[in-house]
């Protein structure tokens, strides 16, 4: 009885692992094909060496990092806060934060591009920089629900009321409590919710596509609208991307144990 | 820390400091959390909400419920139908072929790196959508993909000639399982760990073998949660745009690549008629998630 | 021949041995109590009874039929799980039944037994309530009434009562201990409470490291002990070393004294009887209706135990006394 079930536990894992390895492996496979004459990285080579590569991928780079510091200001003194003194507020602001999940991406930008119109009381589409903007806090939103939780958590972790009272009884203002006390005490749950947010925005499409923008999605679409061995090349290197995203937050989550035992 | 009789004596009037501080700290509490709640306006309520209203006006601005009704075209409502086909069936296998693999990596008495190697590829391929991922399936079921080709050079068997497209409804569905199986795998887990070892051994003590145990026990306990994530998984789906438009540019008539394209100005050339379109995809959402929320907190209740 | 009869168990995880040459034999319809500190290995040998792990070697008979390799829902064995192990998916009436079902009972049987060993237990009127709507005591009772209805041949009870606040815990335990009795079961009861074993057991067997120290019957273990470890256990022995005993006693012995506190008399201390030894009182502590000395005698400190039985009794710190202990008090332990 009990080896039957470990077999078809086998023989789930083995399937599961066929269906998710294989498309890796013909990936990789047709990304090397670009030169006739045998497997190279010549497809690489040219993705790597494309200016619009570089433009777009730096682009994308730079608005994940903006989306991360605006994300954690936005959301740490709100999760703490409302820790600590407005618990009340928390299943509203609960809500909130999931809300990025029932409105399908495309709805919130056509939201905003019905609302922030070039001839709208607030123009943001009107030119780049504030489109830009409006980009990166649709990224925000986009990201809200994995930051909030992770932070949440994190949060609740620690006695966080605790904490702030004895950082307060000894003294310590505002910004130092939240900088020098929580902050710290929170750092691996605000890096896991930061990697995870560079994961999702760095190849997102549907936004940057729909705001005009020269991100990293969109140029995907375009290579691979035409061209053929460089799409696969990206997406291994796509891959590769979200694989380090996750690593580094696996790294974070085994050192976050022993910090918080003492803590 | 103590504190003695005489520490208190270097604060004069300590009740009357606290009222005021009270007092100030009240509506401070609440600048406290503006920043959040302004954000969340501006760029998730009121764009929303902005779209609802436009549903129900004309392009004069006048109340009127045409918009809705033209969702019920015959190709705007097709459009749906097969938005809703293939979110099912990828919901559908995404449920049971992640339940599978979770139950076979945490109950099936595998080695015990298994577990963690599953986890961790789950997080990486639940977040591996979108543009790169169809990328993969073209280069492993396009025409000249790995398997075709495999197929076809050693099995002798056509894949494109016995009907199959990678642009066709098998097709996505095959490609939204990339996402939807890791998906599952990780929000079933933590309904699986809470199966406690004592229910398994209870019913073996009252003569139950395992399927009495399956069918009696633990199916009905994790049952919520199954449903739950299924409802999940179907939103998910529903609302994707990069992966389909992607695989198949505008070839393939859902509701996501349809608005879309109506954004674009592409087709339609009706802003209203995608105000209803939005609309009608955040009722399908809303709904799905409206139910995972419902079974999450029915699975919980249920726990001693 | 006895019902129940385990020979030469032994259980190693990795290298690690928890269950040491395990002998036991119980007879139809005794209730007996496996008493031992935690981790002694109480938990394993009962699961290796119900079938839920595999003894390493050894083996374990009931009627005369050996069912060391029997799967665990063919041993007929009930259990009763420290954590209750409800199903939290079936309220009070389908727990009760589950075990009936997968006997493929008839349905009108179900019902009857089910309403029978309801009012047993004294649950009536909770009939439809989900496990999560019960009081610990309660859920303690539906998971004694689901073993208890299916008649199993042997009751197991993990340490049944140990969630439990003091007052439930005695009731529970009179009422357990009542069911046992009208119906005849043979019951194994686990715990760490050497109370609870007194009060309740036929036999006790006191076991530490995997091993039993002493087997008997309940008094013959508390007033008997056989080794330090259980005279350390059982209760508030004074237990002194062989040099101690020599100086204190002028008794030459090789493994330990165990002279029990209220066995020990305390005279006068002008009292001139023969065989008495000096002491001072140093300390004392109020338990209710004893007090208990702490009175030292030759630089050894004793435990003394008198009844409390006006206020004037009590002796005060530096109380010089006399200690008469009888021979037959005093018991030479391993
Ligand atoms: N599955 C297991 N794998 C490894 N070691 C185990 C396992 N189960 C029990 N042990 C070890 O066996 C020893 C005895 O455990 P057991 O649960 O039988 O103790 P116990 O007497 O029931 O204690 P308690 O009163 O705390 O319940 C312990 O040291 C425990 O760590
Ligand atoms: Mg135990």
């Amino acid at each position: 009885m009990k080896s039957t079930s470990r077999l078809g536990a086998w023989v789930a894992i083995a399937i599961g692992t066929l269906y998710f390895v294989l498309p890796l492996i013909a990936t990789f496979e047709f990304s090397l094909k670009m030169n006739r004459d045998g497997y190279s990285f010549e497809a690489y080579k040219v993705v790597l060496a494309d200016p619009g590569f570089q433009a777009t991928f730096g682009y994308s780079t730079l608005m994940a990092v903006l989306t991360i510091i605006v994300g954690i200001l936005l959301v740490v003194p709100t999760a703490y806060w409302i820790q600590l003194k407005l618990p009340r507020l928390r299943p509203l602001v609960e809500f909130i934060t999931l809300l990025p999940l029932v409105i399908p991406a495309i709805v919130i930008v056509f939201g905003y591009l019905k609302l922030y119109n070039s001839s709208s009381w607030l123009p943001l589409t009107g030119n780049e920089r504030a489109t830009d903007l409006l980009l990166m806090c649709s990224y925000v939103t986009l990201a809200l629900p994995y930051l909030y939780r992770s932070v949440d958590a994190g949060l609740r972790a620690i006695d966080v009321r605790t904490l702030t009272e004895a950082a307060e009884s000894l003294g310590a203002s505002w910004p130092s409590i939240l900088l020098q006390v929580i902050f710290p005490n929170v750092k691996s749950a605000i890096l896991s919710g930061a990697f995870l947010t560079f994961a999702v925005v760095i190849g997102e499409f549907t936004m940057a596509s729909l705001l005009g923008r020269p991100a990293f999605g969109p140029y995907l679409q375009l290579i691979g609208a035409n061209r053929a061995y460089e799409p696969s090349a990206l997406a291994i290197i796509a891959f590769m991307v979200t694989w380090a995203s996750m690593g580094l937050i696996q790294v974070f989550a085994r050192n976050a144990r022993p910090a918080r035992k003492t803590a | 820390m103590s504190t003695s009789p005489d520490s208190l004596t270097h604060h004069p009037e300590p009740g009357a400091g606290q009222i005021r501080k009270g007092l100030t700290l009240s509506s401070l509490n609440w600048l406290g959390v503006a920043p959040f709640f302004l954000f969340a306006l501006l760029f998730l309520i009121l764009p929303t909400a902005t779209l609802m209203i436009g549903a129900f006006q004309d392009a004069d601005g006048h109340f009127t419920l045409g918009n809705i009704a033209r969702l019920f075209d015959d190709s705007i409502l097709s459009a749906y139908w097969i938005s809703f086909e293939v979110s099912a069936a990828s919901a559908l296998g995404g449920t049971l072929i992640g339940l599978a693999l979770a139950l076979a990596a945490i109950q099936g008495g595998l080695p015990q790196w298994i577990r963690p190697t599953l986890m961790t590829f789950s997080g990486v391929a639940s977040n591996f959508a979108g543009i790169p991922l169809s990328f993969a399936f073209l280069s492993t079921l396009g025409r000249m993909g790995l398997v075709t080709v495999l197929l076809r050079n050693y099995a002798d068997f056509d894949l494109y000639g016995s009907g199959f497209s990678i642009l066709s409804f098998l097709g996505l569905t095959l490609t939204y399982l990339y996402f939807q199986i890791p998906l599952m795998v990780l929000i079933v887990t933590p309904a699986i760990d809470g199966l406690r070892a004592e229910w398994r051994e209870a019913c073996e003590s009252l003569g139950g073998n395992s399927v009495a145990y399956w069918w009696h026990i633990a199916l009905p306990i994790l049952w919520p949660s199954i449903m739950g994530s299924a409802l999940l998984l179907f939103a998910n789906a529903f609302g994707a745009v990069a992966t389909a438009y992607a695989l198949t540019g505008s070839s393939l008539n859902i509701v996501p690549i349809l608005l879309y394209a109506q954004i674009r100005g592409d087709v339609l050339h009706d802003q209203n008629l995608g105000y209803a379109l939005a609309l009608g995809m955040i009722v399908v959402t809303g709904l799905s998630n409206a139910g995972y929320i419902w079974l999450r907190s029915r699975a919980e209740r249920g726990r001693e | 021949m006895a019902y129940l009869t385990i020979n030469n168990l032994h259980k190693r995880f990795d290298d690690h041995v928890v269950v040491h040459d395990f002998n036991m034999s119980i007879e139809q319809g005794e209730f007996v109590t496996f008493l031992g500190p935690s981790g002694c290995g109480k938990t394993t040998v009962l699961r290796m009874i119900a079938g839920f792990e595999t003894p390493t070697s050894g083996r374990i008979c009931v009627g005369g039929e050996d069912i060391t390799q029997q799967a665990a829902q063919k041993r007929g064995i009930g259990m009763v799980f420290q954590s209750y192990a409800l199903f939290p998916n079936m309220n009070v009436t389908q727990n009760i039944g589950f075990g009936l079902k997968m006997r493929k009972c008839p349905a009108d049987d179900i019902k009857r037994k089910v309403a029978e060993v309801i009012k047993l237990v004294e649950l009536t009127g909770k009939e439809n309530h989900y496990p999560h709507e019960l009081s610990g005591g309660q859920r303690q009772r539906v998971a004694l009434a689901r073993a208890l209805v299916v008649e199993p041949r042997i009751l197991l009870l993990d340490e049944p009562l140990s969630a439990l606040d003091a007052r439930i815990r005695k009731n529970l335990r009179e009422q357990i201990r009542d069911i046992q009795r009208r119906l005849g079961l043979t019951t194994i009861f686990v715990t760490h409470d050497q109370e609870e074993a007194l009060t309740m057991s036929d036999r006790i067997f006191v076991m530490n490291q995997g091993r039993v120290e002493q087997e008997g019957r309940a008094e013959i273990v508390y007033t008997e002990p056989a080794t330090e470890f259980v005279a350390r256990f059982m209760g508030n022995y004074n237990l002194l070393g062989a040099a101690d005993t020599n100086r204190l006693l002028g008794l030459n012995i090789s493994g330990h004294l165990a002279i029990r506190p209220e066995s020990i008399h305390v005279l006068d201390g002008h009292s001139q009887q023969d065989g008495t030894l000096a002491g001072t009182i140093r300390q004392h502590q109020l338990l209710g209706n004893i007090i208990r000395y702490q009175i030292e005698s030759a630089g050894i400190t004793l435990q003394v135990d008198r009844l409390n039985r006006t206020a004037s009794d009590l002796m005060p710190a530096g109380t010089e006394v006399r200690l008469q202990i009888s021979r037959d008090d005093m018991r030479e332990v391993r």
